[in-house]
This record gives structure tokens, C-alpha cells and sequence, in this order.
């Protein structure tokens, strides 16, 4: 009897997941806003280069810095080349260089945070000061100095941008485990002798996962916005890369002859990042309600 | 609105919450009346509507939340009418508030004195001397030991009891005509929550002020309650005088609820506790007819039919069943007795536990890192047990006792700092990460906090089948035709093995936890407060699955508990902690009648059992429980102990004085001079409800 | 508390030693020989041999590293490869010009972020909070140089209110070049701007949640006194660590606004020493950065201390 009540219950509470996925996308407009752009710049992307008119490096030197036209939606800038195409284009080095070394520092981070949070002791103790001493350090001068040590190229961004946020993700990572690590299904499973490995891998991580995906896709905003800092300042990513920090560097110049150089790659940026933060806004108050709401 | 003499008077009253599926009436149609100096007692379970109802009658309802129908009025004046800003003139000059948590309820930042003196210069005009010297008398009022220095002190420097009095001293500070009381003692030790009570009885006492008292222990509202009433899905059930409703229980829920509390004459083998079936529904899924049909044992077609009406059954006295009159004739239910199934012969010996002690290096504070001498925290300082197979030990004492890290060191999820623990004759390593897997098959644990016990990715049927994979080597097959048995064994649906821990509610997980305990088939199953997060009807239910299971099982159970009640009705022996010692130890029947440890008395004393006629000596224990840094010297029970002889008390530790059957006793007073003093005892008198 | 900030000013000390090692180190790998660099391409062979010797180039790494953290600590930072002249001189006054930068965008944007932010959780879920936090997330994520010239199209070519460049004249005074910092101070603030609003929001929204803020109110107190003894009083002091941990942003967007704006601070220096691999300009100009963030994370925590009564009266 009372079973068939549950089980109406049940019926009642489970409206379809993705009709609530919805309801709550509109409680949320910027969630909502963040998501959909997320998704435009991936088709960009994934398509851009092939719908782009013209190749982005064609120079044209009777063509340069041409306002946005019929024949150059968005202008051309100081080499004639057409910025449309070198936006399109730059998408694709954006979210490969910013992507490829969050997840470079997501990974590292998760198995820093992991096993120096499982661990613990003189192993924890010395991971964790090294990251202390890599936070101690502004992220940018950071990144300045090893790429000046490295010599910039796109694998040398990456992986600065992967060295750098390795400690974020591990401390968040190694702070949901120490938890977790008191938690008494942690404690039951080692009643009944699991390896260590067993509840690290199957009690541990599976509840560690949502908190890395909303740490993930906060990394990935600040990732971009990094690329970005650094190839406007020159340091990053080389010429003549359609790179939309670097196209906003070398715009400065004809900043006062032709502002539409430099605002069709700055909005693209700050499009992207803004997105992006939103999207992982989102994923926050979806995937951990009531959690904390640290960041930095 | 007509002034009748009653403080409160909520009439009709009916509160809506406004919710993504539509309005839900989660308080229907109550009515109740508080007359000055009066204590009205209002119960209820995990939702019943307690907590919606008290906020709408002080008006503070969440933004959702709307009195929809009928009145609230304060000697005379509408509450329900008034505006916001009238409301908030009325907070804390007429109407006060104790809250349940009082830790949660007191600004951290600001010193204990001048919250109870900004609340004055609000409501009574006083100057900020005079309110500081009002904060002081209240403080003096609650009986605070030195309020001077404790008005300067902020809420973490003070403990859990002596916050609480703050609390009472704030609500108390503008005189008003009414306090609302939420839950105030439970987030307290019961010795703790005893001497509360008093103080609560005291100053009713010399105040004229009405309380509504809310709680779920019916125990708490036999102590210090005039009136009752029984609230159950967001209706009242019965309402009365305490004496007419605890005697007679002319309806089926109050019954049920006073079947579920354990006595404390009596224990698992005389009696079953009548846990209630099925579930409390939610609001938006009332039955038709009576709230109450689908659980009761009484119901016929007419209840079904149309919501019976509210009749009165006596002076004062209401109950909302139609079927009132057989339940007089019925008067008291007998309890279920046991048939003699479970046997008292001598089972072999599982677990031997010599000298248990765990230390905790401590560090107190950021500073103390630097310090040469580190201190040691003794939870657990030289504690032995032994048990025998398809048996008992309860464990009680007050929080911070030990008892918990006791359990955890034979565990072996602690590793003790010294002692021997033998489980069927085998010396067992300290850490549970050495014991091979036939040890470890032997020792199982159901922990205190369900939320927290199952993995919340795992569905409830994989938790349970990986011990029968691990420990006893089942195939695919085997697996899956024994988690089906287990869960029936729990008294679980087939259909719940697929589900994951958010879908269960707190009594479901912690069936699925100790299925999952059980698929281990261990000898020696460590009980860590598995009731105590639950509602009654929940704790009673599982506490007869608990007695049901070591029946057919055979299994030990070590049942740490803070509720002495549910230990006496549970164990078969019972161990007094204190401070990291045992203090007294015997037989469950033995420990209940004099002579008791002077420590042992004052828990017993302090119980809340839910008879109002009975009258329990008070023993009262001073202050709070000494650090586990700093234990005292001598008898560790000096400091608080009623019965403190002399010096010997503080120099000398007392010696074991042994009785008959094993019953054992540590204090310097000869055992028949604690007899005489304690004469006939609590049981004794409790004996007399049987003969009622 | 005594003990604790000893042990806390051990771990800074700690800190900026393994900084300087990992500067160091990461100096070493620059390409080229220093030597080579600092004579330019037709130097003879022996005068680079010459000047290796001089600059201790030839000993050991450990020697080369404790002599320049030993020169470093004495106060002689080197001279820059470039100018040829003392470091220290340049580093400090440009330290000045960024210190007065950041301290007029902590100016605007501490206040401004707490206020916003106590609105945000104040009016949660409705149109304010939607506006401010969706503002403030916006503000979080975007680069300095986005914001930055944005604001000096608008405001600078477009309004003429304020000066474009901010190249200013290292002699002028506070006052002078006042006009020239309030763009840069703008752009850098609204990164930490958000950043504070939305960690004062999530602060403050956890108070107003807490059983005591409702004890307050259910003591009839008036809701301005609800709001200040209450909920502020608890809500606002994790901020000052909040504000301490923004500075390594601050610093970083330092870095980008002043190479937006041309002004002459620290970050300015790094860029151009970076460029033009002015060894002892990195050197000097990243340890003091390392050093101003450690110190102001520890005033934070001192600060934080005081005001916390858990903290300044034990049990």
C-alpha cells in the first residue's frame, strides 16, 4: 500500500528533466543569454573558416583600413585584410588555446586536488605550499615571465595557461574531497575494505564532478580572457595570427583613424568571456544549489 | 474582535503557500487559545505545519506564505489585519520569540549584553544604562552564573545551555504578553535541556505570560506543558487539557505518537513498539475523508467519506476523530508484548574491548602551533566492554563523552591510542585499513546521519550489493537475489532498489543503510545514534526493525545513543559514559533501579517521559561538561556530581564497587548508602503507570 | 594573535624566496647570452668574455642566484641593461605612479562593489539584482583593454572629458596628474568591481538567511538597525579578505590598463623590460610586485583579525 502511494509520488515529482532545465533557464535570463552564446561562438568555430570570404592573412594594401563595407562587412584594417574573415577564423584559435589549457589545468588540478586532499599529510603539506607560492604571484606577471622565459608561440600559451590555474582547480578540488572524506559513505565503504583507489575513483570523484564542471567553465572564462591580455600586450600569441588580442594590440595605432579595427575584435572578446561567465554562473546555481559562491 | 481573557486566540486560522504547482494549504482551518500563564504544548512531526504555523501567527511568513483564512488577535488586537510596520512594533514589545538553535540565533559579533539591551531601548525607551542594567537583572533572572562578565562575552565563548538562557532572558527582557517557542531545548543535552525546562517552569511561575511551546517530544510537553494539542498535516488532531489527552487519547494519531516513545520500564523483549505505518502526507496529496484514515487502524468507510468534524470529548477537551468513543471504551491499548522469542541464554563471546584509550594530539588555536607542550585530548581514556553474541550494549552519556569515538575505535575507522580489541577470541589491528576482509565482514556500522551515509550518486541497491561482492564473494545472480532479500528484510519496495539517496526520505536511507550493513552478515553491528536525526514514529518503526533483524540474525549490537529511553528499551546492557570513562555498567534493568552512579541518576532524572503524572527527583548537574583537555583530578564527576561526599572526590579516583550480575558501579559512596539515598527511584514510580 | 602573524610572516618570507627562485630560474632560460645582448651583435669576442666575468655570468648558478638575492636585499637592484642606469630609482617611482593608480580605483571600486552588492542581496531575484549581478559578471569578465578603450573612445574622443593618453610627466604632482588618473583608475575598477559586488552579494545573502538576522527582526529592531548591527556588522567583514585576494587581479589589471593608457607605472615597466629583455628591470619589478601582494594579503588577514571577535577573544 504504501508503496503504490510512493510510487505516485514519484510520478508527480519527476516532471520531464528537461521541461525543469527550462523553467529554471528562464528564471534565469543571463544563464540563458551565456548558454546561447556559448553555442553561437562553438558553430563559429566549427564552421567560421569555411563561411569566410576572403583568407585571413590576404593582404590588400589598396584596401587597407577600409570602413565596413557591403564587400567587407566588418572593415579591413591596416594590411587590408578583411577583419570578418580574421574573426571567424580567430574563434577557432580562441577557444582551441583557452580551452586546451583549462583543461590542461582541470586535469592536473583534479589530480593534485584528489590526491593531496586523500592523502593527506606531508604530501598535502608540501603540494599545497607550492601552490600557495604559485598564488602568490599575480597571475598575468606570471604569465609574462614564463612566457618571456619560453618565448611566446601558441604551445607556450597553453601551457602557461595551464601551469597557471592548476592551483585554483586543485585547491577547489582538494577542498570538496576533504569534505567528502568525512562524509560516512566514505567510511562504510572502507568498513567493508575497498581500496583506496576504489573509493577515490567511484565514491569520491562522482560527487567531485559537478563541482569541477562549474569550476571548469569559470577557469575557462578567466583562460580567455587571458589569451587575450597577452596577445594584446604582444606577449602571447605572434602576428600574424588572427588572434583577437593581438588584432586589438596592433589596431591601437589607427585607433583614431579607424576605431572599427579595434572594436569588432574587442567585442568579440568581450562577448565571449561575458558568455561564457554567465554560462558558468549558471552551471553553479544548476549543479551545486545552496554551495558556496567562491571565487577568484 | 471580542476580548475573551485569552492571550492568543487564533481563530480558524488557514496559511497558504503559493508554489510552482499552485496554491498549497499547508495549515488548515486550526484554532487555538492561550490564556496568561498558560503553557500550550503544540506537537507534531517533521511536517505537520508546526514551524508555518508559529510564523503565521508572529506574521512573519516567507514572501510565498499568506494567511488565507481566519484570525490571529493578541489580547484583542487582529494581528492578521495590522500592517507591516504596526507588526514590527509589536515584535518584541508584546510578542517574543525563542528560537530552536540557540547558537545559530545569536549574533556572533556582538557582545551577549546588548542584544538583550537594544531590544529594551527599542521597545521600553530605556537610556543605553538603563538597558545594560536591564540586560544584567534578566541575565540574573535566567540564573546565568557571573552576568557581569558574561554580558561582555560573545556567543562563542559561551556553551549551548547558557545561550539558550540568553535567549529566554531576550524574550523575557519588554515583559511581553506572549512567547512563541520553537523547539528551544532540542538542539540541547538532555541533562541540559532538564535544567532548561526548570527554568522555563520557574519563571512561568512568577510571569504572567502565555507560551506557545513547540515540539516534537512529548516528553518535553508532559514536563512543562498545561495544554496540548497534537498537530498533524497541517490540522489539529486532539487538543486538551495535558492530563485529559495523555490519559485518555481520544484520537488515533496521539496514540500512535505516545505507542512510538520507548518506555522506560521496559525493553524490547516484553514490549514492540506501535510505530505507525505509512507516511504523513504531503499537502498537496491529502486524502479524502480524514487526514489521518490511511495510517489508522480504526477506519471505516465513513471516514473515508467526508473530514470528520472537530467534537468536543470532555471539558476543554477536542478530538477531530469520529470514531472518539471507542478509543475511550479501548481506554489504554495494551501494548504489543513479545512472545518469548528472544531467548536470554548465554551466547558465546564476540567482542572483547581491554583498555580502550584514543588521545588526540591538540592544537588549540592558530597560536599553540609554537607552543613546546602540546596538550592531548582524551576522548576515549581506558574503557572496557565485552558482548556476547545476539546481544546488546547501549552506550550513554552526554555529547563529547566519548561514546561515538569509543565506536569509531573498534571500528577501526579511529585507531586507538592503547588497549586490545578481540573480536571471536582474534586480536584485531588498530586501523581498519589493516584487518583482513574476514574481519572486516564481521564488524558493520549504521551511522548517525542518513543524508551523509549513502553515496549520493549510487542508487540505494548498488550501496548494498558491494559488500556482498567484496566480503562474500556472491556472483552477478546471487547479488541481485539477496539485495531483493534485504531490502524486503528492511521493509523496503523492490522498486526502491533503482533509486538514488535524494529520492528516499531520512527513515528510508537508514533502512537502506543498515540493509547494507546487514548484507555483510556481521557478527558485531556499532549503532552510531542511527534514530536519533528522526521523526518518533520513524525512530520507533526502525528500532523494532532493529530488534526484529538481531532476532533472526543473531547479531550484536553496540547502540550508542544520547537518548536513554531508546537505549533502555533497546539494549540488554547499558554502559554510562562520562568524560572518556565508564561510570556504571549492567544489565539495561539493573541500571534503571537504584543504586545508580550519582551520574547515571541525573540522566535519568533529566529523561522526558511522556506521562505527566510522573514525578522525577530532580537531580540537576551544574554547568557544562569539563573540557576533555583539562580533566579534573580525582573523581572526573567531581565538578558536577549532586552527591559530592568530600575531598576524597577530588584527589582520589573512585574505585569499581561490584554488585550482583555483573552490575558494576565506579564512585567513593558505599553502594547501599546510594540506595538509601536514592530510594525507590525513577522505575519505581514509572511502575505505577502500569497500574493505572 | 601574536604568534600567528609570526607564522604568517615566516610563510611571506618563504614566499618571496621561493618567488625569487622561480624568477630567477625562469630568467635563466631567456635566449641568448646576456652578455651578447647587452653589447649588441658586434661585440668582439672578448669583450663579451670581459664583461661575463664582470657580471659573475661564469660562476656556478647557486652563486649567481645568492649574489643577486644577496645585492637584491642590500638595496642594489642593478643596473637596467637598456639605460644603463640603477634600477632601484626607476622601480621606485614608478611603484609611486602605480600605487596612486590602484589607490584611487580601491577608492572607487571597495565602496561602490559593497553598496552594490548589499542592494543586489537585499532585492534578490528581482530587478535590481538581476541588473547588478548580470552587470557585475559582465564587468568580471571583461579584459582591461576592452573596457579601457572603449571608455577612451566614449569618454576621451567622443566627450573630450578626459585626456586619452596618460602619459604623465614623472615631476608633476598628485593634484596635476589627477585628471590624467581618473580614466585608468575606472577601467581598472570594474573588474573589482564585480568582483565585489557579487562576493558582498553571496555574503550577504548567507547572513540574511542566518537564524539570528531573523531573531533580530522578530525583536521589532528597525530595519535600518536589522541592517547595519546585524547583517552588515557580520556580512561585510569577509570582505576585507575579499578585497585582498582581488589585489592580485588589481595588480594584473594594472599591467593591462596601464599599457592601455601609456602610463608610466610598474606594470608599464615590466611590459617594456619583458620586451626588450631587460633582465634586472623583470627581476627588480616582479619581486616587488610578489612583495606588495603578500603584504597586503597579510594586512587583510591582520585587519580581519581585529575586527573578527572569534578571533580577538579566544574561548
Amino acid at each position: 500500500m504504501a508503496a503504490s502511494e510512493q510510487k505516485i509520488q514519484k510520478k508527480k515529482i519527476t516532471v520531464s528533466p528537461l521541461k525543469k532545465f527550462f523553467r529554471r533557464l528562464r528564471r534565469y535570463p543571463t544563464t540563458f543569454i551565456g548558454i546561447s552564446i556559448v553555442i553561437i561562438f562553438l558553430l563559429i568555430a566549427a564552421f567560421g573558416p569555411l563561411i569566410a570570404p576572403y583568407h585571413y592573412s590576404q593582404q590588400d594594401l589598396l584596401q587597407r583600413l577600409q570602413p565596413p563595407s557591403d564587400e567587407h562587412i566588418f572593415g579591413t584594417d591596416q594590411f587590408g585584410r578583411d577583419i570578418f574573415s580574421r574573426i571567424l577564423v580567430g574563434s577557432r584559435d580562441v577557444l582551441l588555446i583557452a580551452g586546451s589549457g583549462t583543461a590542461l589545468a582541470v586535469f592536473s588540478g583534479l589530480l593534485l586536488g584528489l590526491f593531496s586532499g586523500y592523502i593527506g599529510g606531508l604530501f598535502d603539506e608540501i603540494v599545497m605550499r607550492i601552490m600557495d607560492v604559485i598564488l602568490s604571484i599575480p597571475p598575468l606577471l606570471l604569465a609574462m615571465v614564463i612566457l618571456f622565459a619560453l618565448g611566446p608561440s601558441r604551445l607556450n600559451v597553453v601551457i602557461v595557461v595551464g601551469f597557471l590555474y592548476i592551483p585554483m582547480v586543485a585547491r577547489v578540488v582538494r577542498s570538496v574531497v576533504l569534505e567528502l572524506k568525512t562524509r560516512q559513505f566514505v567510511e562504510a565503504a572502507r568498513l567493508r575494505g575497498e581500496t583506496r583507489l576504489y573509493v577515490l575513483y567511484k565514491e569520491i570523484l562522482p560527487n567531485v564532478l559537478p563541482h569541477l564542471a562549474v569550476e571548469a567553465s569559470m577557469r575557462f572564462s578567466y583562460s580567455i580572457f587571458l589569451v587575450a591580455s597577452l596577445g594584446f600586450l604582444g606577449l602571447g600569441v605572434q602576428p600574424p595570427s588572427p588572434d583577437w588580442g593581438l588584432m586589438v594590440g596592433e589596431a591601437r595605432t589607427w585607433f583614431y583613424q579607424a576605431q572599427w579595427v579595434l572594436f569588432f575584435p574587442a567585442g568579440a572578446i568581450a562577448t565571449l568571456v561575458v558568455g561564457v561567465g554567465f554560462m558558468s554562473d549558471g552551471l553553479r546555481r544548476m549543479l551545486l544549489p545552496g554551495g558556496v559562491t567562491d571565487d577568484g | 474582535m471580542m476580548d475573551n481573557g485569552k492571550v492568543l486566540d487564533v481563530d480558524n486560522l488557514t496559511v497558504t503557500y503559493m508554489t510552482e504547482k499552485g496554491p498549497l494549504d499547508v495549515v488548515r482551518s486550526v484554532s487555538l487559545q492561550i490564556a496568561p500563564g498558560e503553557i500550550y504544548g503544540l506537537v507534531g512531526e517533521s511536517g505537520s505545519g508546526k514551524t508555518t504555523l508559529a510564523r503565521a501567527v508572529v506574521r512573519y511568513l516567507p514572501s510565498n506564505g499568506k494567511i488565507t483564512g481566519g484570525t490571529v488577535s493578541l489580547s484583542g488586537t487582529d494581528l492578521s489585519t495590522r500592517s507591516q510596520k504596526e507588526i514590527r512594533g509589536i515584535w518584541g514589545s508584546r510578542m517574543t520569540m525563542v528560537h530552536q538553535d540557540p547558537n545559530a540565533a545569536i549574533n556572533p559579533s556582538m557582545m551577549i549584553g546588548e542584544q538583550i539591551a537594544e531590544m529594551t531601548r527599542t521597545h521600553m525607551g530605556l537610556s543605553r544604562k538603563e538597558s545594560r542594567e536591564r540586560a544584567l537583572e534578566m541575565l540574573n533572572k535566567v540564573r546565568m552564573p557571573d552576568p557581569e562578565s558574561v554580558a561582555r562575552r560573545y556567543a562563542h565563548q559561551l556553551s549551548g545551555g547558557m545561550l539558550q538562557r540568553v535567549l529566554i532572558a531576550t524574550a523575557m527582557a519588554t515583559n511581553p504578553e506572549f512567547i512563541i517557542m520553537d523547539e528551544p531545548t532540542t538542539a540541547l543535552d538532555v541533562t541540559t535541556e532538564a535544567v532548561i525546562l526548570d527554568l522555563i517552569h520557574e519563571l512561568m511561575d512568577e510571569y504572567n505570560t502565555a507560551i506557545l511551546f513547540i515540539t516534537h517530544n512529548l516528553g518535553v510537553i508532559a514536563r512543562i506543558c498545561d495544554r496540548i494539542g497534537v498537530l498533524y498535516a497541517g490540522e489539529i488532531m486532539e487538543e486538551g487539557p495535558i492530563h485529559d489527552v495523555f490519559k485518555a487519547r481520544l484520537h488515533p494519531y496521539t496514540r500512535g505518537l505516545l505507542g512510538c516513545v520507548p518506555r522506560v520500564d521496559a525493553n524490547k523483549k516484553e514490549i514492540s513498539l506501535s510505530a505507525i505505518p505509512g507516511y504523513i502526507p504531503r499537502p498537496d496529496e491529502l486524502p479524502e475523508g480524514c487526514i489521518f484514515g490511511p495510517r489508522c487502524e480504526l477506519v471505516e468507510a465513513a471516514c473515508r467519506e467526508a473530514r470528520p468534524p472537530v467534537v468536543s470529548v470532555g471539558p476543554d477537551h477536542l478530538s477531530a476523530c469520529r470514531r472518539h468513543e471507542i478509543l475511550r471504551d479501548r481506554s489504554e491499548k495494551a501494548d504489543e508484548t513479545r512472545e518469548e522469542t528472544i531467548g536470554d541464554e548465554l551466547g558465546h563471546i564476540v567482542l572483547e574491548a581491554r583498555n580502550i584509550k584514543k588521545y588526540f594530539p591538540f592544537s588549540g588555536g592558530l597560536g599553540s602551533i609554537w607552543q613546546r607542550r602540546r596538550s592531548e585530548l582524551k576522548a576515549v581514556d581506558d574503557i572496557s566492554v565485552r558482548m556476547r553474541s545476539s546481544f546488546t550494549m547501549g552506550i550513554v552519556g552526554e555529547s563529547g563523552c566519548g561514546k561515538t569515538t569509543l565506536a569509531r575505535c573498534i571500528a577501526g575507522l579511529e585507531e586507538a591510542t592503547a588497549g586490545e580489541i578481540e573480536l571471536e577470541g582474534q586480536l584485531l589491528d588498530y586501523s581498519v585499513n589493516k584487518r583482513p576482509r574476514a574481519i572486516l565482514q564481521k564488524i558493520q556500522m549504521v551511522f548517525q546521519n542518513p543524508d551523509a551515509s549513502l553515496n549520493p550518486q549510487h542508487p540505494a541497491g548498488d550501496s548494498v550489493a558491494r559488500p556482498l561482492i567484496l566480503l562474500r564473494n556472491m556472483d552477478r545472480k546471487q547479488v541481485r537475489e539477496k539485495v531483493a532479500e534485504l531490502f524486503k528484510a528492511v521493509s523496503l519496495p523492490a522498486d526502491y532498489i533503482d533509486r538514488l539517496p535524494h529520492e528516499l526520505s531520512g527513515g528510508e536511507k537508514q533502512r537502506v543503510a543498515i540493509a547494507r550493513a546487514f548484507a555483510a552478515d556481521p557478527a558485531l553491528m556499532i549503532c552510531d545514534e542511527p534514530i536519533s536525526s528522526l521523526d518518533v514514529s520513524v525512530q520507533a518503526s526502525l528500532m523494532n526493525l532493529l530488534a526484529e533483524l538481531q532476532d533472526k540474525s543473531k547479531t550484536s549490537y553496540l547502540f550508542i545513543s544520547h537518548d536513554l529511553a531508546a537505549v533502555r528499551h533497546i539494549s540488554d546492557w547499558i554502559a554510562v559514559v562520562y568524560l572518556g570513562r565508564l561510570w556504571e555498567i549492567g544489565s539495561a534493568e539493573d541500571v534503571f533501579i537504584p543504586p545508580y552512579h550519582p551520574y547515571t541518576e541525573a540522566l535519568l532524572s533529566a529523561i522526558p517521559i511522556p506521562d505527566p503524572d510522573i514525578r522525577q527527583d530532580r537531580i540537576r548537574l551544574k554547568g557544562s561538561v569539563p573540557s576533555s583537555l583539562n580533566i579534573p583530578p580525582g573523581c572526573r564527576f567531581h565538578t558536577r556530581c549532586p552527591r559530592k561526599v568530600g575531598e576524597i572526590c577530588e584527589t582520589t579516583e573512585p574505585p569499581w564497587q561490584d554488585m550482583a550480575d555483573g552490575h558494576r558501579i565506579c564512585c567513593h559512596i558505599p553502594l547501599e548508602e546510594l540506595k538509601e539515598l536514592q530510594g525507590d527511584g525513577l522505575l519505581k514510580t514509572a511502575g505505577l503507570r502500569g497500574n493505572n | 594573535m601574536g604568534p600567528y602573524l609570526i607564522r604568517r610572516f615566516g610563510f611571506i618570507l618563504l614566499t618571496l624566496f621561493l618567488a625569487s627562485l622561480i624568477i630567477f630560474s625562469i630568467t635563466q632560460f631567456l635566449p641568448g647570452d646576456i652578455a651578447q645582448v647587452i653589447l649588441g651583435q658586434f661585440a668582439t669576442e672578448a669583450a663579451i668574455a670581459n664583461l661575463r666575468e664582470e657580471l659573475g655570468l661564469n660562476d656556478p648558478l647557486h652563486m649567481q642566484y645568492l649574489n643577486w638575492a644577496g645585492n637584491f636585499i642590500r638595496g642594489d637592484w642593478g643596473d637596467s641593461l637598456v639605460s644603463r642606469t640603477p634600477v632601484r630609482p626607476i622601480v621606485t617611482q614608478r611603484l609611486v605612479n602605480s600605487a596612486m593608480l590602484a589607490g584611487l580605483a580601491l577608492l572607487i571600486y571597495v565602496p561602490l562593489g559593497i553598496i552594490l552588492g548589499v542592494i543586489a542581496a537585499l532585492k534578490r531575484d528581482k530587478l535590481p539584482d538581476q541588473l547588478i549581478t548580470g552587470v557585475s559578471m559582465a564587468f568580471v569578465g571583461l579584459p582591461e583593454f576592452v573596457s579601457g578603450l572603449l571608455l577612451i573612445s566614449f569618454l576621451a574622443i567622443g566627450l573630450g572629458w578626459f585626456p586619452a593618453n596618460s602619459s604623465i610627466d614623472p615631476d608633476s604632482t598628485f593634484l596635476e596628474s589627477l585628471p590624467y588618473l581618473i580614466l585608468p583608475a575606472i577601467t581598472v575598477s570594474l573588474t573589482g568591481l564585480g568582483y565585489i559586488a557579487r562576493m558582498t552579494r553571496s555574503g550577504t545573502i548567507d547572513v540574511l538567511r542566518a537564524d539570528y538576522v531573523r531573531a533580530a527582526e522578530l525583536k521589532g529592531l528597525s530595519g535600518r538597525s536589522v541592517l547595519i548591527r546585524h547583517v552588515l556588522r557580520n556580512s561585510l567583514l569577509p570582505t576585507v579578505t575579499v578585497v585582498a585576494m582581488g589585489i592580485g587581479w588589481l595588480l594584473g589589471g594594472l599591467i593591462v590598463t596601464e599599457a592601455v593608457y601609456g602610463y608610466p607605472g610598474l606594470g608599464r615597466l615590466l611590459v617594456y623590460g619583458i620586451q626588450r629583455q631587460d633582465l634586472p628591470i623583470i627581476q627588480a619589478g616582479s619581486m616587488i610586485v610578489v612583495a606588495v601582494y603578500s603584504l597586503s594579503n597579510l594586512a587583510a588577514d591582520i585587519l580581519y583579525g581585529l575586527l573578527n571577535p572569534r578571533i580577538r577573544v579566544g574561548k
